[in-house]
Parts: structure tokens; sequence; C-alpha cells
């Protein structure tokens, strides 16, 4: 039995290509899954490993909680617990570390990085062993620094040259003196280290003399645990603590495994539904082997082969497909790994070096899911081989479709979308967290419920399409006849395609909505033409706005000057703005009062008119961190966006209550609006500082969009996985149906339908079947769409469902490319077809 | 084409074949299928061509009828002379000129019996002579079960469709391989009888192969193969003249 399935597999090689084309991209998808995850999240442990080389044990201060409104801190590490640490016996070095956010421009004077990853250090004496040096020396004095190496080869800045940088005050132009490799994490993700020497680093990032951090590094025989042990010892007296580095580096790998393992499920989603295609087609093409063998099947029935035999011979076929798909597939999952990270790379998240990494596991599940799958396909094929009567091998009988009624199917599948439906609108009602366990499981019922109806779906669907048919004359007429013809088949077929446009239509419409609402909240009520704020998401120092203002080409500013007070004894955050100036910057709708700040009169928005009781003309007593009090009249009450919200009250009113006023951000309106000679002169005003942003509402907009954008990309570039198992599926189908209507094919040859004609049914059943499918998931994927944003519309006040018609038009023309692509092979088949056998054949 | 005299028909060619060779392979392994076959079928005539299994009989229907490629010689459909011609022409002399009637799978299943029937006048893009039309489906006597799709028909009722169909383009000639192979024997003899009046009383001409004497019998003409050449031809046959002749092929068989 096991040599006449080999032999089976072996005869039909194009057949064999495609079954085994299907599973192996299922495979590759979940084997490059896991090796793209295990490499990147061992990479990732690795360099933060070595981050922690030359630290065996880490001392820091303890964290003094604030007094009052203070905001708390870390206790300040001084030079003398620096010595006491390098003192202890089993310490071969302590180097006192200082961090702070360093923006440092490149040669156009742009910030390198996003702001988040640009760092500064110090680097200790003429030696750091933490940051070895490729080129020049060590830095001394403020007008020296040293950068990465990476950002030096990114920016092609070298030894000698000046650089514009800032911390957080004016601008700084020292000299590079030398050029260090790290393995910092911030580096590696695109943004810089800048070292000065420690003094400087001390003034600059901290207090002078004091550091954030200890970092020892033990004798040769010393344990990291014997090194804490008297590191604790000495330094009993201190509020400080001491951790080894194995910990700090156990502690960042375990973070790093958990923010991986969304992405790595995201993935594994995909490679799943990737496979859920895969097995339609498997299962088609397992039909296909069957039907095409009745005879054969029959015969060795009839020559006594009994009906497990049977099953099981179709069943060892698929185990051999199976494991050749999972062999290859696996091959290619590791090429897709590799590919994956190299792309990555090009997407601004620039990945760790490190090898690829094949567990035991990765090539555990890629056989498991590889001959699983295939064989869980086989085996509704294998049985229905097996029920093919011995007598078949004498009649003219080709396997007919099944033809058993489609109504226990399209009772299942009204009941279970009907369920899907109700369970996704009820979740619409729900609070955003609440919802989406239910929105999920809402949605899955849907699809299988809209999957089982497929076949009931496919007619009158179809139907609809023929007058465009009709255009064709024969052909379509046809085409759209043959499409129906085998429901069950054609359903299977579609549905391939439509899991994979109902995914991209939902996350498209979802997207696109985000955006509008975004913009929206970014424009609404915000008159100002630029947003001033630091690079890093830190407070600007007051000096920002008073150059603005100084500006020529400025006709209004105002600082968002945070500050924390108290109000009937309740905490609340209140914002200082320019009085005479915000009036023009904001325009918000006004719900009682005028919106009107200067001296003791403030607006609050309605939230806050609420909770306080306020209403306009009230008053009442905010007391300030210097436990200072202020009364204060309400003059208006306005409806708050997601920017901007609570009570406004003029600067003059706040600052004299400030040690160190900071603003969060400045509101600028020039003359001549917004415009890039206007945005200019701005950076200019503020000396081209790489820490300070200039943004104007697009800008402003495109950076809370970016993150989901980058998102949407990753998924197009998956989904397209699904799409080209959708396009094997297509071929698949119309090969079959091609061969099963070999003598009709013939008889409309003899009697006169030209090879065109032909080759143009077949293309046009293939597009009927593409555009089904297409029109499901775009059915179905705006309905997702709305529902998700239903769920997160109720926690963003500006969310408003926009359908992408573009981006849904191409979605169908895609559809209808991969229609006409799948046909290509298929139709030039049937096109080709020798007549005379094929009337002839029975 | 009805209003021309019968005895002028009778003289002109629908199709002719002119030292018509089909060899296949070659060298030693090559077969000769057709020998230098010369053969004219006459319009308004019924002509059975029969022959043993491997006489070469289906493959001379098949290149006359434009189905099949030859070697060398020549046939001519009407005025056309079919070795000259690419694919597409023949595909279109076809639809336009002729009409086939095979054995089996003879119709689309997607399709009614009515939309079978004018499946050649819709795939040349032209409307269907309705008083033909009426006329050729009275004469099959299917005019209530047009509606039909196949599988709900009889196997003699999806034959008369497909001769129908061969009728209603108004071809110049009428080809049938085998046309009632898989019928019984009432059904057969209907279908015959059908093309019979079709020659009759329509003026068709029909070109058939088969090995059953009986239908051969409905021929004005049966043409005798074997070997890939033409041995005999016999006018006005019986069932049984038929038969006789065909047991002495088996005979030279047996012999040589």
């Amino acid at each position: 039995m096991f040599r006449t399935a080999l032999r089976n597999v072996l005869a039909h090689k194009a057949r064999l290509l495609m079954t085994v084309l299907a599973v192996m991209l299922g495979v590759a998808f979940v084997s490059g899954t896991l090796v793209f995850t295990n490499s990147l999240s061992q990479a990732l442990q690795k360099q933060s490993a070595k981050g922690f080389d030359h630290v065996d044990v880490a001392v820091t201060g303890e964290w003094k909680e604030g007094e009052g409104d203070e905001e708390g801190e870390y206790e300040k590490l001084t030079r003398e617990l620096v010595d006491t640490s390098a003192a202890v016996p089993g310490a071969a070095q302590a180097i006192g570390t200082v961090k702070g956010f360093t923006a440092l421009a490149d040669k156009d004077g742009k910030l390198i990085g996003n702001g988040f990853q640009s760092e500064g250090g110090n680097y200790w004496g003429t030696d750091d062993p933490r940051f070895p040096l490729v080129s020049g020396r060590a830095p001394k004095g403020e007008g020296e620094i040293l950068i990465d190496s990476e950002t030096a080869k990114r920016t092609g800045y070298e030894v000698g040259d000046t650089v514009r940088m800032s911390v957080d005050g004016p601008v700084l132009e020292p000299k590079i003196t030398g050029i260090f490799t790290t393995d910092d994490g911030n580096v590696a993700a695109g943004g810089s280290l800048t070292l000065f020497d420690t003094p400087t680093a001390q003034k600059l990032l901290a207090e002078p003399d004091t550091f954030d951090e200890i970092a020892v590094k033990a004798k040769d025989g010393v344990s990291d645990t014997e090194l804490r042990t008297q590191l604790e010892d000495a330094l009993s007296s201190y509020a400080v603590e001491t951790v080894t580095g194995t910990k700090l580096a156990d502690d960042q790998a375990e973070a790093i495994a958990s923010s991986m393992s969304g992405l790595k499920q995201g993935l594994l989603v995909f490679a799943g539904i990737a496979l859920f295609v895969g097995t339609f087609i498997i299962a088609n093409t397992f039909t296909m082997l069957v039907a095409q063998r009745t005879k054969e099947l029959a015969l060795m029935r009839a020559v006594g082969a009994s009906r497990r035999q049977i099953t099981r011979s179709v069943l060892i076929e698929a185990f051999v497909v199976g494991t050749v798909a999972a062999l290859i597939g696996l091959a290619t999952g590791v090429g897709i790994g590799a590919g994956l990270r190299s792309l990555m790379g090009t997407l601004d998240a620039p990945m760790p070096e490190g090898p690829l990494v094949i567990t035991a596991g990765t090539v555990g599940s890629a056989f498991a899911v590889g001959i699983l799958v295939t064989m869980l396909a086989a085996w509704l094929p294998g049985r229905r081989a097996a029920k093919i009567p011995p007598v078949a091998a004498m009649s003219a009988l080709h396997a007919q479709p099944t033809t058993k009624s489609l109504v226990l199917r399209n009772t299942l599948g009204s009941l279970v979308s009907a369920a899907g439906v109700a369970v996704v609108l009820v979740a619409t009602t729900m609070d955003g967290t609440d919802g989406q366990a239910p929105m999920g499981l809402g949605a899955v019922l849907l699809i299988i419920g809209v999957f089982i109806l497929t076949p009931l779906l496919s007619r009158p669907l179809i139907a609809a399409a023929a007058p465009v048919l009709r255009v064709f004359g024969v052909s379509g007429k046809l085409a759209r006849q043959n499409s129906v013809r085998n429901p069950r088949r054609t359903a299977a077929t579609a549905s391939a395609l439509m899991i994979g446009l109902t995914l991209i239509t939902g996350m498209t419409v979802m997207a696109s909505s985000l955006q509008t609402s975004i913009d929206k909240m970014a424009a609404s009520a915000i008159e100002a033409d630029y947003m001033v704020s630091m690079a890093n998401g830190h407070n600007l120092s007051p000096d920002v706005e008073k150059e603005l203002r100084q500006s020529d080409d400025v006709t209004a500013v105002s600082p968002l000057r945070n500050t924390y007070v108290r109000i009937d004894g309740q905490h609340e955050n209140i914002t200082g703005v320019n009085g005479a100036a915000i009036a023009k910057l904001t325009e918000f709708p006004v719900v009682a009062g005028a919106f009107e700040v200067g001296g003791d009169r403030v607006v609050v928005d309605e939230d806050d008119a609420k909770s306080y009781g306020l209403k306009v003309g009230s008053e009442f007593t905010l007391t300030f961190g210097d436990d200072e009090q202020q009364k204060v009249t309400v003059a208006g009450v306005y409806e708050a966006n997601e920017m901007m919200r609570g009570i406004m009250v003029d600067t003059s009113v706040v600052d004299p209550h400030l040690s160190e006023p900071a603003d969060m951000m400045v509101m600028v309106k020039t003359a001549d609006g917004a415009s890039d000679a206007a945005k200019d002169t701005l950076e200019k005003a503020l000396g081209d500082n790489p820490a300070i942003k200039v943004q104007d509402k697009q800008d402003l907009s495109n950076e809370i969009a970016r993150m989901f954008t980058l998102i949407l990309n990753m998924v197009y570039g998956l989904l397209a996985m699904a799409v080209i198992v959708a396009v094997l599926g297509v071929i698949n189908t119309l090969a079959m149906s091609v061969f099963e209507r070999s003598q009709e094919i013939g008889m409309l040859r003899a009697i006169g339908l030209d090879r065109k004609g032909i080759k143009r049914m077949v293309r046009l059943e293939s597009l009927v079947i593409s555009l089904f499918g297409a029109v499901l998931g775009l059915g179905l994927g705006v309905f997702f769409g709305w529902a998700a944003g239903e769920l997160v519309g109720s926690s963003m006040e500006t969310y408003e469902l926009v359908l992408p018609w573009a981006r849904m038009g191409v979605f169908l023309a895609l559809a209808a490319v991969v229609g006409v692509l799948a046909a290509l092979w298929p139709a030039r088949r049937a096109a080709r077809m020798n007549m005379l056998q094929a009337i002839k054949a029975e | 084409m009805t209003t021309a005299p019968i005895a002028d028909r009778a003289t002109a060619v629908a199709a002719r074949a002119t030292e018509l060779s089909k060899i296949y392979g070659q060298g030693e392994t090559q077969v000769v299928a057709l020998d230098r076959v010369s053969v004219g079928f006459h319009q308004a005539e019924f002509t059975a061509i029969m022959g043993p299994s491997g006489s070469g009989k289906s493959t001379l229907m098949h290149c006359v009828a434009g189905l099949d490629t030859f070697s060398s010689g020549s046939v001519r459909i009407g005025e056309t002379e079919l070795g000259s011609l690419k694919d597409k022409q023949l595909t279109r002399l076809r639809r336009d000129k002729i009409g086939f009637i095979f054995q089996a799978f003879n119709l689309l299943p997607t399709l009614s019996a009515l939309e079978n029937i004018t499946l050649p006048m819709d795939i040349a893009g032209r409307k269907p002579d309705k008083e033909w039309l009426d006329t050729v489906i009275r004469m099959i006597g299917l005019a209530d079960r047009l509606g039909h799709r196949p599988a709900q028909l009889s196997g003699g009722q999806q034959q008369r469709v497909a001769v129908a169909r061969a009728l209603a383009s108004r071809p110049d000639i009428i080809f049938g391989d085998e046309p009632t192979g898989n019928l019984d024997s009432r059904s057969g003899a209907e279908v015959l009888g059908f093309l019979r009046n079709s020659v009759r009383e329509l003026g068709q001409t029909v070109v058939m192969v088969t090995h059953d004497p009986v239908a051969a019998a409905y021929a004005d003409r049966v043409v005798f193969l074997a070997d890939g050449r033409i041995v005999d031809e016999m006018h006005g046959p019986t069932a049984d003249s038929v038969l006789d002749r065909m047991k002495r092929f088996d005979a030279k068989g047996r012999t040589s």
C-alpha cells in the first residue's frame, strides 16, 4: 500500500508541487515567525547581558519620597561612595555613572534619532572600560565630547568635527575628540550616545559631584554575590541599594521576553490564518487527486483492497507530501526569519546583530504543523475515496461532486453567523477594554459562520455579476454558470481570499478612522500655527517662551505651564497660560460665560466644572505647592478635547509660586501662518537647538499616527502571505475544474469556441470566484472596522467611522489581479487541450 | 437552400478528401492511420463510414471535420481548403459550416436544452433564425422540454437535443461520431430517423461514423474503411447487406 501511495505522489509532479506549496507557505510562516522572534529576543538578551559586562554589582541611591507636593527622587551618590565601593576587598574597580537626555544634531542640524533614544553620559577618567575607544582620546572639559561609532557612521562625523548639541538649556558646540564602540540598546535602536568627561556630565546631566549609579567590577575569583555582601557591609550607613549585574541582566531579559511575546503572538496569528487558509487548499487538492483516480481506486477495491486500505493510502500520500512540505517550509521559514529582520531594519527599527536561532521547538512545530495539517485536510477526501464502489472501475462515472443537500450547512451557518453578529453588536455597547474579548469571540464566530454560509451566498452574489459578464458573450455566461456549479469548492476557494481581505479591510478601516480622528484632535480648537516642545517629551525651559516672544514674526505666544495645586484638598493639575494670547491660539467651544483668562479670571472645562461644582462666576481657591493660596473666579466653561483640558490660569498667577517654572509646550502664532520659512525663523530664534521640536498641526498628527501606520504596513506585508496562499488555492481549483470539464471544453472547441474564448471563460470564472471572496471580505472587514471603532470610539471623542474607499478599491483590484494571475496557467492548459482526446476520454 | 432542386444538390460535393494521409510517429514506430484516402461527401446525402476497429474511420472523420491535422493530401469543405488554415480559422470554419454530434458528453450540463441548441450561434454572436429553429425543434419533438437541464433528460432526449444543436446553425455538413453508441436501440432508432429526415426533408448533408450495421442502414451510402484505406462503397444499404460486408472483413482479417 505504501509503495502505491508513494508512486501516486511521484506520478503527478505538478499537483504535488501545488499541494507542497500550499503546506509549505503555512509552515514557512510558522517557522519564520519562530525563527525571527527567537533570534531577536536572543540577540536582545545577549546585548543586554553584554550591556552589564562591566557591572558585577550596581549601587544605586534609595528612592526618597517627596515631601508634600514635591516629586520624589533617588538619593544622590557622592564621590566618597565611589571611593568606598572601590576600596572593598573584592572590588577591582568602581565607576560612578551619570546619564541623561542629550540631543545631538546631524550635519543638517536635525536631531539624530527620535528624541527618546538621545542619551548622554560620562566617560570615566582617561580609560573607561565600558566604552572602548576606536579613535581619538578621552574628552576633557566642557568643549569636548565623544560620540559612538554607529552615530559617527550614520552622520559622517569624524574626530575633530564640531557638533551642535543641547541638554536642556542653550545650544553647545563642542568638538569631537574620540569615537567609541558600545552595545547600548538606544544606539542600536537609532539613537545616539554622547559622552562628556565626568565633571561636565555631572554639571549638565545631574548635579555637581553626584552620580546616578556606581558600577563595581569584581576581582577575578570573586563572585557577584560575594562582592554584593561586601558592598552592603561597607555602605550600610548610606541610603543605597545594591543589585548584582546578573540580576539586572535577568530582569532586562525578562522584560524583553515579555515585550517580544506580543509581537510573537501577533505573527503566529497570521501564521495560523495562512495555515487555516492552506487547509482548504490541501483538502481541495486531495479531493481532486481522489476524483482523478476514481477508476484506479475502484479497481483496487475490485481486486480486493479494503476501505481502510484505500483511506490509508490517501493518508500516506498526505504524510509524504506533508513531510516534504514541512522540510522546504522550514528552510523557507529560516529565510523569512532572516528577511523579516532586515526588513524591520529598513523600517526605521534597527535590529540588533546576532545569529539566527533555530530551536528544536521550531523544527518540531514545523513538522507537526506541516504533517498534521496535511493529513487532517486529506482525511475527508480519503474517506470519500474509500466509499468509491468497486463497480466505478467498470463504468464511465466520474466522482460526482457531493450533491448532498446544503440545508444542514446553511442552517448551521446562519445560526453561527447570527450569534457572531449578536455578540459583536453587544460588544460595541461595552467599554473599550471590557468589550475586547467578546468582540474577538464575535468576530471569530461571524467569520466561521460566513465561511459555512459561503456556498449559499455564492449563488445570489455571483448572479449579481451576470450583467457585467454578459458583455463577454458565451464565455461570460459559461464562466458564471461554472463558478456556481460546485458551490462547496467555490466557497472553499473564495474563503481563502475572504479571510485575508476581511483582516486587511478591517485594519484599514480602523486605521483611517483613527487617522482622521487624530487629525481632528490635533486640529480641533487649536489655532496656533506651531507647537514647540522638547524632543524627549520633557518640559521646556521658560526661556524658550521668552525667546519666541521676542521674535518679529510671532503674533501670539502662550506656554502650557503645568502646575500641581490643591482644590478643596484634592490634587489637581492646572495649566498656566498667557491670558492675553490664549484666546488667539485656541478656539474651544464655550459652554457658558466667555473664554477669558487674566488676573484672577480662569476658564474650566466641563468635567472639572462638574466635579468641583463650578459655574460662571464661582469663586474657588487654589493652594499651590508653596502652601500659598490664591482666589480665582470662573470666567467661562469650555468643552475640552484630547490635547488640552482642565483649568487654565494666567501665568502671572502661577509663576510666583514656582521655583522652577517648566513648560510642557509653547504655542505660537505667526504673522503669515504656518510655512517652511516661518518654521525656519522660529527654529533660528531658538538657536537651531536639536533638543527642541517645532511642529505644525500636521507634524503633530503624523507623529501620533506614525506608530500605527508602521503596524499597518507590517500587517499588509504579512497578509501578502495569505494572499499568495489564496492565489495557489484559486489555481488549484481552476486546474481541477478544467480537468473535470475537459470533455465539455473539447466539445466547445469542436463546435466552434476558439482558444481565446476558452481562455476567457476560465479567466472570467477565476475572476468571479476571486471577486466573490473579495466582496465578502470587504463586507466583513467594514463591519469589523465599524464594530472595533465603536469600541475605541467610546474613549475617543473625535472618533468617527471613515471608509477608505480608495484603499478598498485597491483591494478589490488586487483581488481581480489575483484572479487573472491565478487563471494564467489553467486557462492556457484548457486552451491547449487536445480536443479529440478530451472528447474521446471515457 | 431548401428551394434548390434536389437533383442539383445531389451532384454538388459538400466535403472532399483527396489523397489524404495521416501518419503517427516516425521510423519503426510509425503507424499509418490513413493511407491516401480520396472520398467525397455529396450534398443532401447521408453517408455512413464503417470499418473494423483501427481501420481509421474516426480519424478520417476527424480530419475531414477539421478536428485533427493530417500529414498530406487535401481536405475541402465547400470551397475551403483545410490544410492551409490556422487554428483560429479552423475553429471559425467548424463554428459556421460544420455541425457535430458526439457519442457522449455532448451537452453542457449548466445550460438548458434550448441554450444548448443555440450554443453555436451564441458563440458566433449571431441571432438564431427563429423560423428554422422552430422547424428543427418541432422535428425533434422536444418543444415542451426546452427549459430542462440535460440531467433532467433521458439519454435519447439528450442526443436529440444534440442533433437539434447540429441542425440549428444550418451547417454545410454535419459529422456524427458514433451518435447512437451510448443509446438503447429504440432511442438510437429515433435519433437516426431524425438524421435521415434532416437529409430527406431539409436537404442537410450528414456524415456518420458507426460500427453498427443497423445504424448504417439508415444512410444513403456506406463507405468501408480497412487499414486506412477505402475498400468498398455501398449505395442504398440494408442492415443485412452491411453485416455481410463486415463479416468478410473479419474473415479476411483472420486469414491474412
